[in-house]
């Protein structure tokens, strides 16, 4: 029986939420194809919580432990991918498309001389072959894509997919490690964010645009993001001006989310905002302008000034979370 | 030290995109195409790098049609020496065919260090770096958003989830541009005047293999018409209810 090889990723050594996400979508394919799944963890301790991927659906799991592994460098990771390859021969791979995921993802492909469909918002067995869905143009198309390669190589998108629990018992293996070389050297890594959640894995998004006028003013935006347990994100206006990191933007060149809940306070909805978050299943805006873009876009809107609404809502989502 | 940019042509982000007959591709008429903006990070550190005295010479090379010729002409306008048009009539989505084609070129060429975007905002694949890393053997980091050379150290600052990374790397190697990097220049009237003495070189090349294709296109799902809840904080009560009974978000 053919495989599919998910490569998951953790974050703080805890599964990312897309990690989940992406081992449902295999055991979906395996499913409709007569497949089985097998997940890679690869890191420097993750035996113990290995087995929970069986949980969504994996079937084996293979972990690849050492301390060299324990931060993401894309030589030992890519050779370690590989490994995987040659030890359960799968027909599809899949990764996240993360930043992690698509610095990866393209590596594996041109050593095994594969193609990569990247990105992909969309993912369903036609007529038993693979019919892949990815953005074009920011957003504006979409394009459905068929892969032909002995092995097909794709990225989802975080988000997109949902996690569905499956409750399989999955075999747990280690992945015995081959030589692992590298060209590069991680001198550094500062986490500023801390263990703030990233806007591509939050289920609910707050963002601020120029309309919050200062990074000072970001507190309210913060409130009302801490009450909803969601992340905080920001227009390029507001980047540009160093209210807030650049790894809060969403957009067409920030990030691309696509969470239940995109909460928009003081931000026009430019073509470029919109390009990172039309995918959002619900779109709040908080504008004193009735003719912003977004009032039209929104799926709901208030007009009004956001420094008399957000605190508002703060405050009554407070109250009937308790 | 010489430097090839690789530049993508893509069309401008407010373009209307309108799905050609053929279902297949995007109409072109009327677009207006400007140079990738993470391929215009990569041409701009190359032009600094040769302003600091680091960089001999920049070659920019770009895969595709006949009008990437006049974002050649722009890079030229900026500040880089020559440019290389690989031309082809056919478009693919496929990366790997892409990389294939610019790898098959580079292994003729010299160079110390390769300069690329991230990412293209038209298919936005953010592959090409990586798998050209593969095919000329030579490290590769991605997203970065400081760079230093020093002969043959590179040491750069890259983006990661949650914070960023200092990394260390030597002479060959890609570098894959992200914003933050530098702020690109526009082209200087005496630049344009020079850029207008200088040749596209172009070349014609022919691809086949093409792994990933497209079916078809198609425009996103249109939203619902949106509502207006309210005006100001008094609006807030109800759209709590409409979240929580009619859109089941919270
Ligand atoms: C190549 C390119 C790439 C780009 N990429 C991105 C990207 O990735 N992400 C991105 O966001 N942008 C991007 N942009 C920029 C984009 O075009 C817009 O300039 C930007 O999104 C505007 O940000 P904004 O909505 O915060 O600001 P504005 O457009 O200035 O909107 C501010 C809004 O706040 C409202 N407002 C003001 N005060 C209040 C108040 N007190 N209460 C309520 N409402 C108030 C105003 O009515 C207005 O609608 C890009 C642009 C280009 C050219
Ligand atoms: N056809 C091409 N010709 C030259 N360079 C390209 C081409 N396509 C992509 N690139 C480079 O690769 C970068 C990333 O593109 P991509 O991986 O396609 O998202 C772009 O910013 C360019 O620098």
């Amino acid at each position: 029986m053919s495989a599919i090889l998910v490569v998951t990723e953790l974050q703080n050594n805890e599964f990312k939420k897309s990690s989940f996400e992406t081992v449902s979508q295999a055991r979906r394919l395996a499913d409709s194809l007569g497949q089985t799944v097998t997940a890679l963890v690869i890191g420097s301790d993750v035996k113990a919580k290995a087995a929970s991927l069986g949980e969504y659906g994996a079937d084996q799991v293979l972990t690849a432990e050492d301390t060299k592994l324990e931060n993401f460098n894309p030589d030992y990771y890519k050779t370690i991918v590989i490994e995987a390859v040659k030890k359960v021969s799968p027909e599809i791979v899949l990764f996240i498309a993360t930043l992690q995921g698509r610095d990866l993802a393209p590596r594996v492909a041109a050593a095994l001389e594969t193609g990569l469909a990247s990105d992909c918002t969309g993912l369903e067995v036609v007529d038993g072959s693979l019919e892949i869905e990815h953005p074009l143009y920011a957003g504006k198309v979409f394009a459905k894509l068929s892969l032909e390669s002995p092995v097909k190589i794709l990225s989802l998108r975080p988000g997109v997919f949902e996690a569905k629990m499956n409750g399989k018992q999955a075999v747990v293996n280690s992945l015995e490690l081959p030589a692992l070389e590298s060209r590069i050297k991680i001198k550094e890594i500062n986490k500023t964010g801390g263990d703030k959640l990233d806007v591509t894995e939050a289920d609910i998004i707050v963002t601020g645009g120029r309309g919050v006028r200062s990074a000072e003013n970001f507190k309210i935006i913060e409130e009302l993001a801490t009450v909803l347990n969601a992340a905080v994100g920001a227009t390029r206006a507001v980047v540009d001006s160093e209210w807030r990191p650049h790894d809060e933007q969403v957009g067409q060149t920030g990030k691309v989310v696509s969470p239940s809940l995109y909460i928009m306070c003081g931000a026009s909805g430019s073509i470029q905002h919109w390009a990172g978050m039309s995918g959002s299943k619900c779109i709040v805006a908080v504008n004193k302008d009735p003719e912003a873009p977004i009032i039209k876009r929104a799926d709901y809107s208030i007009v009004g000034d956001l420094f008399e609404v957000v605190p508002a809502l703060t405050q009554e989502i407070k109250k009937i979370k308790g | 030290m010489k430097i090839i940019v690789c530049l993508k042509q893509v069309p401008d982000t407010e373009a209307n995109i309108k799905i050609d007959t053929n279902g297949k591709s995007i109409s072109e008429a009327g677009i207006k195409f400007i140079i990738n903006p993470y391929s215009e990070y990569a041409i701009e550190e190359a032009i600094r790098l040769k302003e600091a005295g680091k960089a001999e010479s920049i070659t920019a090379v770009s895969w595709g049609p006949e009008r990437v010729s006049e974002a050649l002409k722009t890079a030229l306008a900026m500040g880089v020496d020559d440019v290389l048009l690989l031309k082809t009539d056919s478009y693919s989505v496929d990366s790997f065919a892409t990389a294939g084609i610019l790898a098959a070129k580079l292994k003729t060429m010299e160079y110390d260090l390769i300069l690329m975007g991230k990412e293209t905002i038209d298919d936005g694949s953010m592959q090409i770096g990586p798998m050209l890393s593969e095919l000329l053997n030579i490290p590769c980091v991605t997203v970065v958003t400081k760079l230093d050379v020093d002969g043959e150290h590179v040491t750069v600052k890259r983006e990661v989830e949650g914070g960023s990374e200092i990394i260390e790397t030597s002479t060959p190697c890609i570098i894959t541009c992200q914003k933050g990097l530098n702020e690109p220049r526009y082209p200087s009237i005496r630049g344009v005047m020079m850029a207008k003495k200088k040749q596209v070189t172009t070349e014609q090349v022919s691809f086949e293999g093409e792994n990933l294709s497209i079916n078809k296109l198609s425009y996103p799902a249109a939203r619902s018409e949106g509502k207006v809840v309210g005006e100001g904080a008094d609006a807030v009560a109800e759209l709590v209810r409409l979240l929580r009974e009619e859109a089941k978000v919270l």
